[in-house]
């Protein structure tokens, strides 16, 4: 006779929610922003950290839709293929998009834009930020800032207060402990909140590859006309000032920071899916905003245009 | 991947700007570029080695004058483990700025310079690591180049440190002693053969293999609720859930819970993140809590189990660190916030004013100034729902908002 062995029943597995702490921490952020401000807005650039942000907002309200808009300040200088993801997105999650055009701002507040070898668009787009700020009275704007890209930022709070101007005042930030966030402002000041402060560059590759998000197709190898400048490779295009002996080639790139065509370098790369650049990036020696050409104007580059109200 | 949340504290000259770009150096997480930017500034110093304190001072006013005056967060990992560090400074006025540091770090290194000793800024960082019960504390003697790598000197601070600590009533802490020379790299990530005579590890060392415990053990549940969750939509058209981040304990569909501050009892139905849904949810993880019955919840309120109610309270005392130029004066009222819960409150008594090298506390004044610590008694206008700070961090501190400039004006840890 054979013996008869029943099965245990305890094999159900439970479905444990384990705490992943960086999200848990965004999620938070984001929903302490839609409790304690009247008119937030998520900045959306259309570049990797912006569409991690997306996500997050997504699951902080999740089965509700993203409480707040999604703003885009156009210098006019954006690579094509994020003006179409950015279009893409917002049709497939249903947010609504605001758009505001750095061109309109030249050409109202008749400001000079720079002209030459390293001329951008880059500071200009402050003003139309701060317009759009005071023409819809945001009190609260998202965005994907990190500490770890640069070392002003490195300072920078979670709710970050900034006066009528736009201005931050580095020497007088509220002290935030533990996990409490006070956005108690004056009426015609505003916070800028960055809600993965805490995340490095790493994280956010890993969590877009773990979360399986779309990004834009400028992110992966790709072949392009480009040209070298002080040992770093610029896109050829015609919104990038370029002197005659500066020879045009195709170079098999990928950009690792989406910012604008005039200001962002591309690195060398065969990196062509999400976990070819996840390696790549694990194993690289430069930091992302080495590629940033606004960055490398002074030491404190960054710091001089935050207290001018950049983000 | 773990993460361990470290703070640092020191003071204006020993070192510990250079022992944290030490840290980035030798674990390869200062980038080619940023390293670059090293060699470029040190070499207009001119300095013949590189300055790594540059590394963590971010903004103008301090390279300028080469200090430290804001907290600064600096990332790094090794194949273990990712670190954020927390870099206070150490001047007597910025005691705000340490504690803001230390408030979420798991564990705290506190440096002294090996010549000077133990000092009266090393009593203030550690009362102030004593304060919010940070349980791992990394004693780094720095500049042990400077006394000949002397073991005798290296005791002698140590011996002085234990006694300072021997004052704490806190002792479920554990402190690591090591001697270190930033400048040369010793003892940072791995053992130097300079000072044979130290049978520890290195600080790296120590920093990958410290427990990771939840902030609080033997904690319970405690689920704030920061949004009500409506959609509203055809699918989810009677779907009502409650946003929050969990702290304390798991809780699980089925448990029976209580409702704070309308004591109404129901069950929890589901447990949701985004399109998923789960039979439990661990403490630190957000989600969308939804419970069987319709009960009256809005934002503020605490979901908990039954039988394992926290504190509620209109009068309360706590121990209150003051972060404004106004100090805090009795009958001043301020917004108090504890976790994402606001009520008024009007501050009755200063009743003690601690000293700093843990021998006592002072009753003479009735005001609370900027970089001060005392214990205050205050009364609130709702009663908020609370663990004392020492069998909870995360559901036992609260801050204060003046009324008029909302500045952040001071943190409380409840008793």
């Amino acid at each position: 006779m054979s013996e008869v062995i029943e099965k245990p029943e305890t094999l159900t597995r439970t479905k444990v929610l384990k705490n992943n702490v960086l999200e848990s921490e965004a999620i938070y952020i984001i929903r302490e922003v839609a409790a304690q401000f009247e008119k937030p807005v998520l900045l959306f650039s259309g570049g990797k950290d912006s569409i991690t942000l997306v996500r997050l907002a997504q699951k902080a309200f999740y089965p509700e839709k993203i409480p707040f808009p999604l703003m885009h300040i156009d210098t006019g200088h954006n690579f094509p293929e994020t003006i179409l993801f950015r279009d893409k997105l917002v049709a497939e999650t249903g947010v609504d998009l605001i758009v505001r055009y750095v061109e309109d701002s030249i050409k109202n507040k008749n400001l000079t834009e720079e002209t030459g070898k390293y001329a951008s668009r880059n500071r200009l787009q402050t003003h139309t930020l701060l317009d759009a700020i005071e023409e819809f009275k945001f009190d609260a704007c998202i965005g994907g800032a990190r500490r770890d890209e640069e070392k002003a930022r490195a300072k920078e709070r979670i709710f970050s207060v900034r006066n009528d101007f736009g201005q931050w005042d580095e020497k007088n930030q509220r002290p935030e402990l533990f996990n409490m966030l006070n956005g108690k402002i004056d009426l015609g000041q505003n916070v800028r909140v960055f809600p993965i402060s805490n995340w490095t560059e790493l994280d956010v590759w890993q969590y877009i590859k773990d979360e399986n998000l779309e990004i834009p197709s400028i992110y992966f190898s790709h072949e392009r006309d480009t040209f070298l400048r002080d040992g770093l490779i610029w896109s050829a295009d015609e919104v990038v000032f370029r002197e005659e002996n500066e020879v045009v080639s195709k170079r098999r790139v990928r950009f690792r920071t989406v910012g604008d065509m005039s200001c962002t370098a591309a690195v060398l790369s065969d990196a062509q899916t999400l976990d070819e650049i996840v390696s790549e990036i694990r194993v690289s020696t430069v930091s992302e905003r080495g590629a940033r050409i606004d960055d490398k104007r002074t030491e404190a580059a960054m710091e001089t245009r935050k207290q001018e109200g950049y983000f | 991947m773990d993460v361990l949340k470290i703070a640092t504290a020191g003071s204006v000259d020993d070192g510990k700007s250079t022992l944290i770009g030490r840290l980035l150096y030798d674990t390869n997480s200062l980038t080619t570029d940023k390293l670059e930017a090293i060699e470029r500034s040190s070499r207009k110093k001119g300095l013949d080695y590189l300055d790594f304190s540059l590394a963590t001072d971010g903004l103008v006013a301090e390279r300028e004058q080469g200090i430290t005056i804001d907290v600064a967060h600096i990332y790094f990992s090794t194949p273990t483990r990712h670190f954020i560090i927390a870099d206070a400074p150490g001047h007597v006025e910025f005691t705000r700025n340490m504690v803001t540091g230390a408030s979420t770090a798991q564990v705290s290194i506190i440096l002294i310079d090996a010549r000077k000793g133990v000092q009266e800024q090393t009593f203030r960082h550690f009362f102030i690591n004593d304060l919010l019960r940070i349980k791992n504390l990394i004693v780094v003697i720095n500049k042990m180049d400077l006394v000949d790598y002397d073991q005798s000197r290296f005791e002698q601070i140590k011996s002085e440190f234990e006694q300072l600590a021997a004052r704490s009533d806190f002792h479920k802490r554990s402190i690591h002693y090591v001697p270190l020379s930033a400048l040369f790299g010793d003892n940072i990530t791995s053992i130097s053969d300079k000072t044979p005579w130290y049978d520890g590890s290195s600080v790296l060392d120590i920093l990958e293999n410290l427990p990771i415990q939840s902030e609080s053990v033997n904690a319970q549940a405690r689920f704030a609720v920061q949004n009500v969750i409506r959609p509203k939509t055809n699918q989810y058209h009677d779907f009502r859930g409650f946003a929050g981040k969990l702290t304390g304990a798991s809780l699980s569909v089925g448990d029976e819970i209580i409702a704070l501050p309308s004591g109404l009892t129901s069950k929890v139905s589901e447990i949701r993140l985004y399109e998923n849904t789960f039979e439990t949810a661990n403490p630190g993880s957000s989600f969308v809590l939804s419970i069987e019955d319709e009960i009256n919840i809005s934002r503020g309120d605490m979901i908990v189990k039954v039988n394992e109610t926290p504190k509620t309270e209109k009068q309360i005392k706590a121990k209150i660190c003051w972060m404004d130029a106004k100090p805090l004066r009795p009958g001043t009222t301020y917004l108090l916030q504890h976790g994402v819960n606001r009520v008024l409150s009007k501050i009755d008594t200063v009743n003690k004013i601690f000293k700093t090298d843990l021998t006592g506390f002072e009753t003479i004044q009735n005001e609370l100034k900027i970089n001060q610590i005392g214990e205050v008694s205050i009364k609130l206008s709702k009663p908020v729902f609370y663990d004392p700070f020492v069998e909870n961090r995360e559901n036992g501190a609260f801050i204060l908002i003046d009324s008029n400039s909302h500045f952040t004006s001071g943190v409380g840890l409840l008793d």
